[in-house]
C-alpha cells in the first residue's frame, strides 16, 4: 500500500481525514480515488474537471513531480502539498 | 429563550458572526469560520435554519459550506458542482440562495446549480448555460460570475439570474429555459444601442411584497422594473455615481430600497470623494436621500462589493454594510445615521443579517 502525507489544512475540511494513509491504487489518480472511498469529499477538493489535479495541489511520488496518470508503486510515498500562493 | 441578530459575514478569509441583541448597540464577533476559504456569499434558509456560504479557494476550489447550528460549526461539499470533464472549470461560487424547499449556488463561470438536499450534492441548471446567446457571454472584470439568484416568492417555477457583462435573466419553467431581461437597461462599454444581452448587472433585488417590482444596481445606472423585469426604466438620476455594486431592499416598503454609489469603473471604485455615504430611495427611485451621519467625512476611499450589504427586519429597519477594507457598518434608522460595527475585519464580500431565538 502506499503511504500518502495529506496537508494538515485539507483535515478540517474533510472529516476525520487523517495526516497520513495507506492505500491502494497503481497511479495518483486511484489513490486519491481510494482516500475519496474512505473520506468522501477529499477528491473533490484535490482535484478539478479534466479530470485534473487542481492547479495549487502539488503532487509527489517518492519526491518526483506527480499528475493523476503518474505510476504508485506499492511501497511508494505520496506527498500532497498546496503550492505558495495567495495573499 | 433570547433574541438575537446575527450578521452573517463572508470575508477574503472565511466567515464570521456578529451579534447582538435586538437593540443593536453591543456586538460580539465568533470566527473566522469555513476554515480560512474565501467567502463570496453567505445566507440563510428560515424554513430550515441552516447558514450556506459560498466561495472559492486557491488551493481547494470551489465549494458551499453549511451550519446547521448558527455558524458554530460547518460542513463542505462540491458534489456534483461541476460542468462535467470536458466543461470549463469552475473557480468560485458566488450565490448561494434558497428558494422553495432547494438550494441554488450560482457560480464563475456562469452558471447555476441547484441541490435539493441542503448542499450535500448539486446538479447543473443546464437550461441557462444552453441558452442561445451563451457563445456571445463576455466576462467582466470580476470574471464570468453568477452573482443574483431571486426567487419568485410563490411561484417556484419562476427565478431571475443575473450575469456580470451578460445581463438579467428570467425562468418561469423551473429553469428549462430563460429570457433576457434587459431591455430599457444601458451598456456603454459598446457601441450601437442597447443589446439583448450584455448589460453589466451588479446586484439584482425584489421589492418588497411585490413579485414583479424589481431593482439591479448596473455597471451603468440604478434600474426598476414593474413587469418582472421585461423592462427598465433608469432611475440613476441625483445619485453621484452611477456605478456601484450593494443594493438591498425594505423588508416590508416596496418603495425603499439602499445603495452605495461608488467612484467610477476607471477612477477607482471607492465611495466618491473620499466621503462615505450609504443613498436610499422611498418613492421607488424617483428621488434619493444620503444618509452619512457617523460614517467617516473624509479620507474615506471605501469599496462596498456587491454582496456586501443587508437589512434586518426590524422595526425600524437595521442596515448593514461591509467594505473591502474590513470595516462594517450598521444603521438602526433605517439609514440615517451609522456607526461602526467591527472595523478589523478581512476584506468583506458579502453581509446578512438575521433574528434568531437562542
Amino acid at each position: 500500500m502506499a503511504l500518502v502525507i495529506l496537508p494538515r489544512s485539507l483535515a478540517p475540511l474533510v472529516p476525520g481525514l487523517p495526516h497520513r494513509a495507506s492505500v491502494d491504487g497503481e497511479t495518483v489518480g486511484e489513490v486519491i480515488h481510494a482516500l475519496d472511498a474512505s473520506w468522501p469529499g477529499v477528491a473533490d477538493r484535490l482535484c478539478e474537471a479534466g479530470p485534473a489535479l487542481r492547479q495549487h495541489i502539488n503532487v509527489w511520488v517518492d519526491g518526483e513531480p506527480a499528475t493523476l496518470a503518474t505510476p504508485v508503486g506499492p511501497s511508494a510515498t505520496v506527498h500532497v502539498i498546496p503550492a505558495i500562493a495567495g495573499g | 429563550m433570547a433574541e438575537r441578530l446575527l450578521l452573517l459575514v463572508g470575508t477574503k478569509k472565511g466567515a464570521f458572526i456578529v451579534e447582538s441583541g435586538p437593540d443593536r448597540k453591543s456586538w460580539t464577533v465568533r470566527g473566522p469560520s469555513c476554515e480560512g476559504y474565501p467567502i463570496q456569499d453567505i445566507n440563510w434558509d428560515p424554513a430550515t435554519s441552516v447558514m450556506y456560504a459560498g466561495g472559492g479557494s486557491a488551493w481547494y476550489g470551489p465549494t458551499v459550506f453549511r451550519s446547521v447550528d448558527l455558524g458554530r460549526t460547518w460542513t463542505q461539499s462540491s458534489d456534483g458542482l461541476t460542468y462535467g470533464d470536458d466543461g470549463p472549470k469552475i473557480s468560485a461560487v458566488w450565490s448561494v440562495t434558497p428558494a422553495h424547499g432547494a438550494l441554488y449556488a450560482g457560480v464563475g463561470p456562469a452558471g447555476l446549480f441547484r441541490s435539493d438536499d441542503g448542499a450535500r450534492s448539486w446538479q447543473h441548471v443546464e437550461g441557462l448555460t444552453n441558452h442561445p446567446t451563451r457563445s456571445t457571454w463576455q466576462p467582466g472584470a470580476g470574471g464570468l460570475i453568477l452573482h443574483s439568484i431571486v426567487p419568485h416568492p410563490t411561484d417556484a417555477s419562476r427565478m431571475w439570474v443575473a450575469i456580470s457583462a451578460v445581463g438579467t435573466f428570467e425562468t418561469v419553467d423551473g429553469g428549462a429555459s430563460w429570457e433576457p431581461r434587459n431591455r430599457g437597461v444601458r451598456a456603454d462599454f459598446q457601441p450601437g444601442p442597447p443589446p439583448e444581452t450584455g448589460q453589466c448587472v451588479h446586484k439584482l433585488v425584489m421589492a418588497a411584497g411585490e413579485s414583479e417590482h424589481l431593482y439591479q444596481q448596473n455597471h451603468c445606472g440604478v434600474y426598476r422594473s414593474l413587469d418582472g423585469g421585461k423592462h427598465w426604466d433608469e432611475i440613476t438620476r441625483d445619485l453621484p455615481s452611477e456605478f456601484g455594486f450593494a443594493m438591498a431592499a425594505h423588508p416590508r416598503d416596496p418603495l425603499t430600497v439602499w445603495n452605495i454609489p461608488l467612484s467610477g469603473p476607471e477612477e477607482g471604485r471607492f465611495m466618491p470623494d473620499g466621503q462615505a455615504a450609504v443613498w436610499r430611495t422611498e418613492d421607488g427611485g424617483d428621488n434619493w436621500i444620503r444618509g452619512d451621519a457617523g460614517l467617516p467625512r473624509r479620507d474615506a476611499y471605501l469599496g462596498v462589493l456587491r454582496e456586501a450589504m443587508a437589512r434586518d427586519d426590524l422595526d425600524p429597519v437595521g442596515v448593514y454594510f461591509g467594505t473591502s477594507t474590513g470595516h462594517l457598518y450598521g444603521s438602526a434608522d433605517g439609514g440615517a445615521s451609522w456607526s461602526a460595527v467591527v472595523t478589523t475585519l478581512p476584506p468583506i464580500w458579502s453581509v446578512e443579517a438575521i433574528r434568531v431565538d437562542e
